[in-house]
């Protein structure tokens, strides 16, 4: 068990974390037709959406409700449901997010109230679902910004009656946390098809955000991702996967809701994590393996064995988001690599079962002092990190948000016995591109080579 | 936190000839229909790029965590901006009161860890909400560890981006600059018969490094470029911007304010200018030369226009001709609508419309001046009405800042990125070259026709020979 060492320090420097409330609003892209309205000043909004911007390389939709100084002192009711209006009569979008703000929530709004006057004051605006969350930033991360609004979005869209677990025996609900790429989705939704069994995948980053050149030119609103109409559906499904811890509780409310049965995995990274979901989805639908994934799982175990002298004792500082963290740390060091420095944004449960002595809660600059001190060879980070290798001289493998100065990381799949594959190339190919085992020169004093030119030790010695 | 009061002042710039009119600063903004940065943003824009001072920014992890390190501003020597700095602040700090001694605390911790010329501390509207005394902790911290420290009071809710800037002009006029005299130029620089004039520059950034292919050329014709706001600028710089004899507002709309109290203050004449296109790089450096009123410094000014104009249109002639005749809409704010017109005429292509959101009055004067009395200005600029404006006057380009450039990508449309988080600089004569290249780049791109392209399988031919068999 991981000793978890708080934050001690006044100043964060090369910040980890990213606010809960852009972590809700990534969340509410991945419902099909949707967006998120944060409920704060414009600059949120728009930090947010310049930050998603640059990681997915896509227009990403973001209102805001655009706070100002009036309406901060006095009262930003008003700028609630006039946004909710707005947004409704201009872009007919099919369901509309709402979460808060550090400043809204330091305000004190009510917002699920507000909601409520929106419907009264716009009935014709009824059949629009507005999500409202609690998601200031002064607490959490990203990911638990990402799993308050999937939570959200499960108690307003599933309904309370109709619960027939398994009537739709094919039907399966996916809830995935914010450490799946949407490559990861895309992978998880054939793994499950290749059972004959049919994903509900909530929220879909896979079909909003994949990157796709869709027909329309333009669109407001997201195109692709989890329809608001399968949400009806939910308590009819055969059973329900949960990826990630940080869902725990959308999980338990959704289990409690609908009765169907659930499944929880951590992690779907490395051959233990992904042997139990293959057993699991072979479990559900009582079909054997298909040979194609059994060969993707040989595959794999080639993989370990050709990188594991690679890996083996690799020196490896991880800074991440709680899930991500844990299920990358697990798969290093089953590959018999050491963590000798895990940071993370915040704190979570799950930080306690890194496989690690301690997790530090805090930013870049710790996890640069950590991994100098400790002498890491290789750093797994997102894009901000790329300061911190250059100036530790180790690589860089670029791990969630932001990705902004390679493309297609939004795309790289992670998980699954492909996905764990490729970091294990990934992985190997950093550790010994970077690293050089060659044994110096040793000219003897007494050899007679006049055509060699002999070089003092220390420059034929490379560091 | 700024009284209403302060602000309705900031608002009204006498310098600007937009101040009669509606000011953008206190139109309401519209819930659900809104874009663009906050005051916050706007100030660190503004000064983010002073590359020895320690940013730090008092608030909770929004303001910081999705937006440090994500300036396309370059340095020449230490780049204390890359490092993200933030109080972090958790929900204790904010119900208990506890912002302002992480503020003092954190200050140290700055100092200690980085050792800044100074520490910049920005409000956001957290704290400015529950009321943090910024300015006290600053004078509190300046006094206890010897640095000084300046508070930046400019949080989010207080208004826009412009509203930003303008404050973080202000913030500099009243605690920065005329702190610190020059310091003497070097001997082993002087050259006989060169009398060396000192100048600012407020608004450059030096985006992409783009300001050090003209910085040669003020060295060359001896104009000392004492201070800047802010690109590749030091903090002891800007503290000597009083003792400049000319000020040049390169894209700054909203931080004449600095200008003008430098000329009301200390008697410092200015003018706006730009380095975008040949005529303009040109006639700013005149424009330096008339005000300085050097004999000397006009002549050589004159020949080095007049060596760097054949230099650059014998570089542009290829490059004239696979743009001539291209249509383009430009899509960017204040003096870039007008600065970056004249920069494309010069290379043969035509602007059939230009964004005239953040412009004032006189921007659209000079938009009018280019090109001619119908030019269409776009106020909204969405991304639905560009795609039409697009399609309306049938554009080749879209020119624009990076939050559209997907708007661009998703209808096929060939796009170029002016705005500060660009890679590549454009600025002055050799920049000219670069603007042309990537201009040409994405318009002869092969890629287009391919994108266009629709699914072979879904052409009439294909459903015929389908439907025949």
């Amino acid at each position: 068990m991981a000793k978890i060492n708080k934050r001690n320090k006044a100043l964060a420097v090369n910040p980890l974390k990213v606010s809960q409330s852009v972590g809700a609003a990534l969340a509410f892209l991945g419902i099909h037709r949707a967006i998120p309205m944060l409920h704060g000043s414009q600059g949120c909004t728009a930090f947010g959406k310049v930050f998603f911007v640059r990681h997915f390389r896509e227009p990403i939709p973001l209102q805001t409700t655009a706070m100002d100084q009036i309406s901060t002192v006095m009262n930003a009711d008003d700028n609630v449901i006039e946004g909710l209006k707005t947004i409704a009569e201009k872009n007919q979008p099919a369901l509309i997010g709402l979460p808060t703000t550090g400043l809204s929530e330091t305000q004190g709004t009510d917002i699920h109230r507000l909601v409520k006057a929106f419907y009264d004051t716009y009935p014709q605006f009824r059949l629009i679902p507005v999500v409202p969350v609690n998601s200031p930033d002064y607490l959490g991360c990203l990911e638990s910004g990402f799993a308050l609004a999937v939570k959200a979005l499960l108690e307003h869209l599933v309904p309370t009656t109709g619960n027939r677990p398994g009537r739709r025996f094919r039907q399966i609900n996916v809830l995935v946390g914010s450490a799946l790429t949407p490559g990861d989705l895309e992978h998880l939704r054939e793994l499950i098809e290749a059972f004959g069994l049919q994903p509900i995948i909530i929220p879909d980053l896979a079909d909003s955000l994949d990157g796709h050149l869709p027909e329309v030119d333009f669109s407001p609103i997201t195109v692709g991702g989890t329809p608001v109409s399968a949400f009806t559906t939910l308590g009819e499904s055969v059973a329900t996967l949960v990826i990630g811890r940080s869902l725990n509780s959308a999980a338990d409310w959704l289990k409690e809701r609908t009765q169907v049965p659930d499944f929880r995995f951590d992690s779907l990274m490395g051959l233990e994590a992904v042997d139990h979901l293959v057993m699991t989805l072979a479990q559900i639908s009582g079909q054997p393996v298909p040979e194609k994934i059994e060969r993707q799982r040989a595959q794999l175990q080639d993989a370990m064995l050709d990188t594991h002298f690679m890996l083996g004792f690799a020196r490896i500082a991880i800074a991440a988001d709680p899930d991500l963290l844990y299920a990358l740390s697990c798969l290093v060091k089953a590959m018999g690599a050491e963590i000798t420095a895990a940071v993370a944004p915040a704190n979570a449960p799950i930080l306690e079962e890194v496989p690690t002595a301690e997790v530090k809660l805090g930013d870049l600059e710790d996890v640069e002092n950590q991994a100098r001190a400790q002498g890491a060879q290789l750093l797994i980070s997102n894009s901000h990190a790329v300061g911190v290798a250059e100036r530790l001289h180790i690589p860089l493998l670029r791990v969630g948000f932001p990705q902004y100065d390679q493309i297609g990381g939004y795309q790289r799949l992670w998980i699954g016995y492909r996905g764990t594959r490729q970091t294990l190339f990934d992985l190997a190919n950093l550790l010994s591109s970077h690293q050089s085992h060659e044994i110096p020169i040793y000219h003897s004093r007494y050899a007679v080579r006049p055509e060699e030119v002999i070089t003092p030790f220390a420059a034929t010695h490379q560091s | 936190m700024y009284a209403k009061k302060n602000i309705a002042e900031l608002l009204d710039e006498p310098a600007c000839a937009h101040n009669q009119k509606s000011k953008s600063g206190c139109s309401r903004l519209k819930p659900g229909a809104t874009a663009g940065g906050c005051s916050f943003d706007g100030a660190q824009i503004a000064l983010l790029p002073i590359a020895d001072v320690a940013h730090v920014v008092h608030g909770a992890i929004a303001c910081a965590g999705s937006s440090w390190d994500s300036r396309g501003s370059r340095s020449a020597g230490r780049a204390l901006y890359r490092t993200g700095m933030t109080t972090d602040l958790t929900e204790q700090d904010v119900i208990m009161g506890r912002g302002e001694k992480r503020l003092f605390h954190a200050i140290k911790q700055a100092i200690d860890s980085y050792h800044p010329a100074a520490v910049f501390v920005y409000n956001t509207c957290v704290p400015a909400l529950i009321g943090d005394d910024l300015e006290a902790v600053c004078k509190a911290a300046e006094e206890r560890w010897g640095v000084p420290v300046v508070p930046v009071d400019a949080a989010g809710f207080y208004g826009t981006k412009n509203l930003g800037n303008r404050l973080a002009g202000e913030t500099m006029i009243k605690y920065v600059i005329g702190t610190r005299e020059p310091d003497p130029i070097p001997a082993e620089a002087q050259r006989p018969g060169v009398t060396v004039h000192q100048v600012n520059l407020i608004g450059e950034y030096n985006i992409a490094g783009e300001f050090w292919q003209v910085l040669p050329l003020f060295d060359e014709i001896g104009l000392r470029v004492l201070g800047t706001l802010s690109g590749d600028s030091r903090f002891h710089e800007i503290q000597t911007m009083h003792r400049a004899e000319v000020t040049m507002v390169v894209c700054a709309k909203a931080i004449l304010n600095v200008a003008r109290k430098l000329k009301n203050r200390y008697g410092i004449p200015w003018f706006e200018g730009s380095f975008y296109g040949l005529v303009d790089t040109s006639n700013t450096f005149r424009e330096f030369a008339r005000l300085i009123n050097d004999p000397a410094l006009t002549e050589r000014v004159e020949a080095m226009i007049s060596r760097e104009e054949t230099r650059a249109n014998q570089a542009l002639a290829p490059w004239r001709q696979r743009l001539q005749g291209k249509r383009v809409l430009l899509y960017t704010g204040g003096v870039k609508s007008w600065s970056v017109v004249s920069a494309l005429q010069d290379l043969g292509m035509e602007v059939v419309a230009t964004g005239t959101k953040k412009s004032t009055e006189e921007d659209k004067a000079r938009i009018r001046e280019l090109m001619g009395e119908t030019a269409h200005m776009v106020e909204d600029g969405n991304p639905r009405a560009l795609l039409d404006i697009v399609k309306e006057y049938q554009a080749d380009l879209l020119i624009a800042g990076g939050r559209n450039m997907f708007t661009a990508l998703k209808a096929r449309l060939p796009f170029l990125d002016i705005n500060q988080e660009r890679e590549f600089g454009y600025a002055g004569y050799q920049g000219m070259v670069e603007l042309a290249r990537q201009l040409a780049l994405t318009l002869e791109s092969p890629i287009w026709e391919a994108v266009r392209r629709p699914a072979p399988w879904k052409t009439n031919v294909i459903k015929a020979v389908r439907e025949k068999n």
